[in-house]
């Protein structure tokens, strides 16, 4: 089905915008202070707080009574991609504070500036940490984006039920396929984020296999 | 007088706890200064207090004419010329040893990685480690760990390098391939400040010892006075104490 290459773009979309407000907001709740960090806080909570569903109808209806219009494609990665924002962001905040912080104190001691110090040493080792979580938050996300379809996007989902409407007899048939269509994707994710967490593993300290509670001291 | 380094009535509490209660001494360039005493005495927190990892509530600090206390110092940049090396090593954990020694002259000074790479495999060789380069923390023993720190250091070329009890952490078959290379970096001419209850490495290559307790230094001298004639009482009780401890006998 084509459809589902329309699938995987809205992923695509909806992940990066997760990613970078993501570890926006982690960033800012640990290193913030109290004001940044009390934003990021409200921020986190909102967008874990509502419902996907009335984030998706939120994005689609709202703008356009302000006079901004929106594609239903724009609507769905922001709506999904803030509220995956909000879920990223905890699985980095957890990363980021089990950094010990000796690290920190190593890079600022040579004389990095600590947005440096965060970026070349904090960061690199965090996010590593943060695969196997993120891994499951990416498995959540996949699957989101055929919530798309109620405002119009025309997705997976959306085909299936069309199909559906008008040949009863296919309805199986269709949902079976996207049931197979996200069966391949989460299968594909995964065996992917398992290359890169191979990839990216520090020799010593994370075992093939094992994630180690030791990088967590 | 143009002292290295100059600390002037350094105060620092922690809460109610007052850690440092006035500390004033200096360091001639090339000199070797050892602190000792009995932990809890604020002689971590004087070092970072030195290089402002924590700020100082009262005093002043002066690197050569500049003054590292002062608000509009660009800390940074005094940082940059102060190495630290730390009691638990603080390697970074995702960089090999060679990772670990070239990151701050490539992202403090702007070196090209060619030149950071050759600099640093120099500096690992000078502690004796050019074969464990592509070593990561996790693989390399403590002494190697914080031989590897100490080359970190050396690699920004700093006037001056603090140590904060670096051989406590280490099993003591450990301790000597890491005296052996803080020993050779004094006599190379190094200004070095040591934290450490280590007193043949005092000994050894010591212009002076200071004796901290409760916040202020007690007493100060080269070791051979200190061992021999301390003017308090105090300071020979804990010199004895501590090279029982450490077995260190004469």
């Amino acid at each position: 089905m084509r459809a589902s290459l329309i699938n995987v773009q809205l992923l695509v979309a909806l992940i990066a915008i997760g990613f970078v407000v993501g570890t926006l907001v982690a960033l800012l709740q640990v290193y913030g202070g109290r004001f940044f960090g009390g934003i990021a806080r409200i921020y986190e909570w909102i967008f874990r707080s509502i419902p996907a569903l009335v984030l998706l109808f939120l994005f689609y209806y709202g703008p356009p009574r302000f006079g901004v219009s929106i594609t239903p494609f724009l609507a769905a990665a922001l709506a999904l991609g803030l509220r995956s924002s909000a879920y990223q962001s905890q699985i980095f905040r957890g990363a980021i504070q089990c950094i010990p912080t000796g690290q920190m104190m190593a890079a600022r001691s040579m004389g990095m500036s600590r947005l440096r110090s965060i970026f070349s040493v904090i960061l690199p080792q965090a996010f590593r940490v943060s695969i196997p979580g993120w891994t499951n938050e990416f498995s959540s996300v996949v699957k989101d984006t055929t919530l798309a379809y109620v405002v119009g996007f025309n997705e997976v989902m959306r085909n299936a039920r069309i199909i559906s409407d008008s040949h009863y007899e296919l309805a199986m048939l269709a949902f079976i396929c996207v049931a197979l269509v996200f069966l391949v994707l989460t299968a594909a994710g995964n065996g992917l984020m398992g290359v890169v967490e191979r990839r990216f593993r520090i020799p010593g300290l994370q075992t093939p296999g094992a994630s180690r509670g030791e990088q967590c001291r | 007088m143009s002292k290295l380094l100059r600390v002037e009535d350094v105060h620092k509490s922690y809460g109610t706890e007052e850690v440092l209660k006035g500390v004033s001494f200096g360091m001639e360039k090339g000199e070797t200064k050892v602190v000792i005493g009995p932990s809890g005495t604020g002689k971590s927190t004087l070092l970072r207090c030195i290089n402002r990892l924590t700020p100082a509530d009262r005093g002043r600090v002066w690197l050569g004419g500049e003054e590292i206390t002062h608000t509009r110092t660009n800390i940074n940049k005094i940082r940059a010329q102060i190495g630290f090396v730390f009691q638990s090593f603080n390697l970074f954990s995702h960089l090999t040893a060679l990772g670990n020694v070239r990151i701050a002259p490539m992202k403090v000074k702007g070196m090209g990685k060619a030149e950071a790479t050759q600099l640093a495999r120099t500096e690992l060789e000078r502690v004796g480690l050019a074969d464990k380069a592509d070593a990561y923390p996790a693989e390399l023993s403590g002494g190697q760990q914080q031989r590897v720190s100490i080359a970190r250091a050396l690699a920004m070329f700093p006037q001056l390098i603090l140590f904060d009890e670096p051989t406590s952490a280490l099993d003591p078959e450990l301790i000597g391939e890491v005296l052996e290379v803080m020993v050779a970096l004094a006599k190379e001419g190094m200004t070095m400040l040591v934290v450490t209850h280590e007193m043949g490495f005092a000994r050894a290559v010591a212009d002076e010892i200071i004796f901290m307790e409760h916040g202020v230094i007690v007493e100060h001298g080269p070791p051979a006075q200190l061992f021999s004639h301390p003017e308090h009482a105090r300071t020979g009780e804990f010199l004895n104490k501590i090279s029982e401890l450490y077995g260190e006998t004469d």
